[in-house]
């Protein structure tokens, strides 16, 4: 392992009971770069990231071979603390999850589990959350009526809002400018630019052109293989795979 | 062309119909109530309220029976409350689809359907007899327990299930505990499930009457402990009209009845308004 690889998943391979949907992959993503997984439908890219904080978990029938290191441990070692895995890797949903709170419980309701309650301090924490979630500016004078009330660029930033309030280390977004029109998807990705400064982002993109306006480095998936990884540049200008390139001109999925 | 009218003759039957079954419902309703409240309404008065009854009931108020109704459906749903809860949350969210959550659930819902007086009796020999507690409000609130039981575990479930599965998934991607995504995700939003179970709990053991015969007895006399057997106001109000000690005051009864229940749903329905109306 070197300096600045943050997660380093080992020949990982996750089943729907009997389906394989992630077959041997080892991919490497490094610290504080924003790394994009793309590729059609069912290729496996939610089972992946929902893999890297253990979501998976929840899911009835899931099980899954390998291993994923995060700062060098292997999150599936048995000792692994899952709720501190989940704090320090944050995700964001496809479609806006607001919990039916308001703005403030919302973004509060992660630092209120980790067992925060004086209200000063959650105050502070929800500020900056939604400043750098580039949302405070537009619900600032609004924090206590309900989230269900925002749009839906509003709600989505306000999942990450929510995340960022536990700091987490490794952001891990699932097409979540897949519901939004282009303004809001603009103000997410460039809340995205901002906060690679800060820590690691891996991106379901919802098209190859938001990979490709946003990301440092992409990997390519198809029925759950690894089919080709490198620089955003060289797979969109260069992709040396035909498979990649059929699919970023556009010539199936 | 006849297709079409046949269709528009089938549609008008239709309409006819449901608007008939409609208006007969509230109709049966209607009649019930203005029965009960015309004939019972001009009995009531302060005294009725306050002074506890005289003469087998035939003169004086009905207030040991109020104290004795309330404080068995308090006690019932006291204890149901959590437990049932309690049991919905089990099932839905510590256990898979197993043997286990099979047999329970097919047992509450066998119990949903057993007749009250089935839980009078069982009430009667395990608590009265068996525990030794007498004909006491515990013995009959422990009974009403048992028969409002199934309802509220069946109403919570129902009311768990219908969580989006966002809300675990956001609760649990946040660092959420399994308890601490029970307490912050799912009961809040469960809670007008929730309390629609436990309203109807309460309108079960409010209009229990076999069942607290045979447990909590029929005691005019002002209860002093948990221990002292009652008279509720549905026991009353079959006791006057069965041995014809008085219709006035039965009726009397009866529309304190009708009124208590109404009460009730009507602050249940305001509380759980402002509630909603605060979340979205």
């Amino acid at each position: 392992m070197s300096e600045g690889d943050k997660i380093i998943i080992n020949n990982f391979s996750a089943y729907y009971d009997t389906t394989q949907v992630l077959k041997e992959i080892n991919l490497v993503i490094r610290s504080k770069e924003i790394f994009a997984i793309f590729g059609p439908a069912r290729s496996g890219k939610t089972t992946l990231l929902k893999s890297i904080n253990r979501l998976t978990d929840l899911i009835p029938g899931v099980t899954c071979s390998g291993k994923i290191y995060l700062d060098g441990i292997n999150i599936y070692d048995p000792k692994q603390n899952i709720t501190q895995l989940r704090r320090k890797v944050g995700m964001v949903f496809d479609l806006p999850t607001p919990l039916p709170l308001s703005v403030f419980d919302n973004v509060a309701y992660g630092p209120k589990l980790n067992g925060i309650r004086q209200k000063s301090r959650l105050m502070e924490i929800v500020e900056r959350s939604l400043r750098s979630a580039v949302l405070w500016e537009e619900v600032k004078d609004r924090l206590h009526d309900s989230a269900l009330r925002l749009s839906g660029g509003q709600q989505q930033r306000l999942c990450i809002a929510r995340v960022l309030a536990l700091e987490p280390e490794v952001l891990m977004l699932d097409e979540p400018c897949s519901g939004l029109d282009p303004i809001s998807t603009a103000s997410i990705e460039e809340t995205l630019l901002k906060l690679k400064e800060e820590l690691t982002i891996l991106l379901v993109p919802h098209n190859v052109q938001q990979a490709s306006r946003v990301a440092d480095r992409t990997a390519f998936f198809l029925n759950g293989e690894l089919i080709e990884v490198g620089t955003a540049y060289q797979i969109f200008t260069s992709p040396k795979d035909k498979r990649t390139e059929d699919y970023i001109t556009g010539r199936f999925g | 062309m006849r297709s079409n009218q046949i269709r528009y003759l089938t549609q008008r039957i239709a309409k006819g119909l449901i608007w008939l079954a409609a208006f007969l419902t509230i109709a049966i309703m209607f009649l019930i109530l203005f029965q009960i409240l015309s004939e019972g309404i001009p009995v009531l008065n302060i005294r009725f309220f306050i002074d506890s009854p005289k003469s087998m009931g035939r003169e004086g108020g009905i207030f040991s029976t109020i104290i004795g109704t309330l404080a068995l459906t308090a006690l019932a749903v006291l204890v149901a409350t959590p437990l049932g809860v309690g049991t919905a949350i089990f099932l839905r969210e510590y256990t898979k689809e197993s043997r286990i959550s099979r047999i329970i659930r097919f047992g509450t819902d066998c119990l949903a359907g057993v007749p009250s007086i089935i839980f009078g009796l069982f009430g009667f020999v395990f608590f009265v007899i068996y525990l030794n507690m007498g004909w006491s409000i515990l013995a009959g609130g422990l009974t009403l327990t048992a028969m409002i039981l199934p309802t509220i575990i069946c109403t919570a479930e129902e009311a768990i299930k219908s969580i989006p599965p966002s809300y675990r998934e956001v609760s649990y991607s946040l660092g959420g505990t399994k308890w601490q995504t029970v307490i912050h995700a799912i009961i809040p939003n469960a809670l007008p499930g929730i309390i629609t179970g436990v309203i109807l709990g309460i309108g079960r053991s409010i209009g229990e009457t076999a069942a607290i015969i045979l447990t909590a007895g029929s005691s005019l006399v002002m209860p002093t402990s948990l221990f002292s057997p009652i008279r509720t106001m549905a026991v009353h109000f079959y006791i006057l009209a069965r041995e014809g000690i008085s219709m006035e005051m039965a009726y009397g009864t009866g529309a304190v009845l009708i009124l208590l229940v109404l009460l009730i749903n009507t602050v249940a329905n305001v509380l759980l308004n402002r509630y909603i109306r605060k979340r979205v």
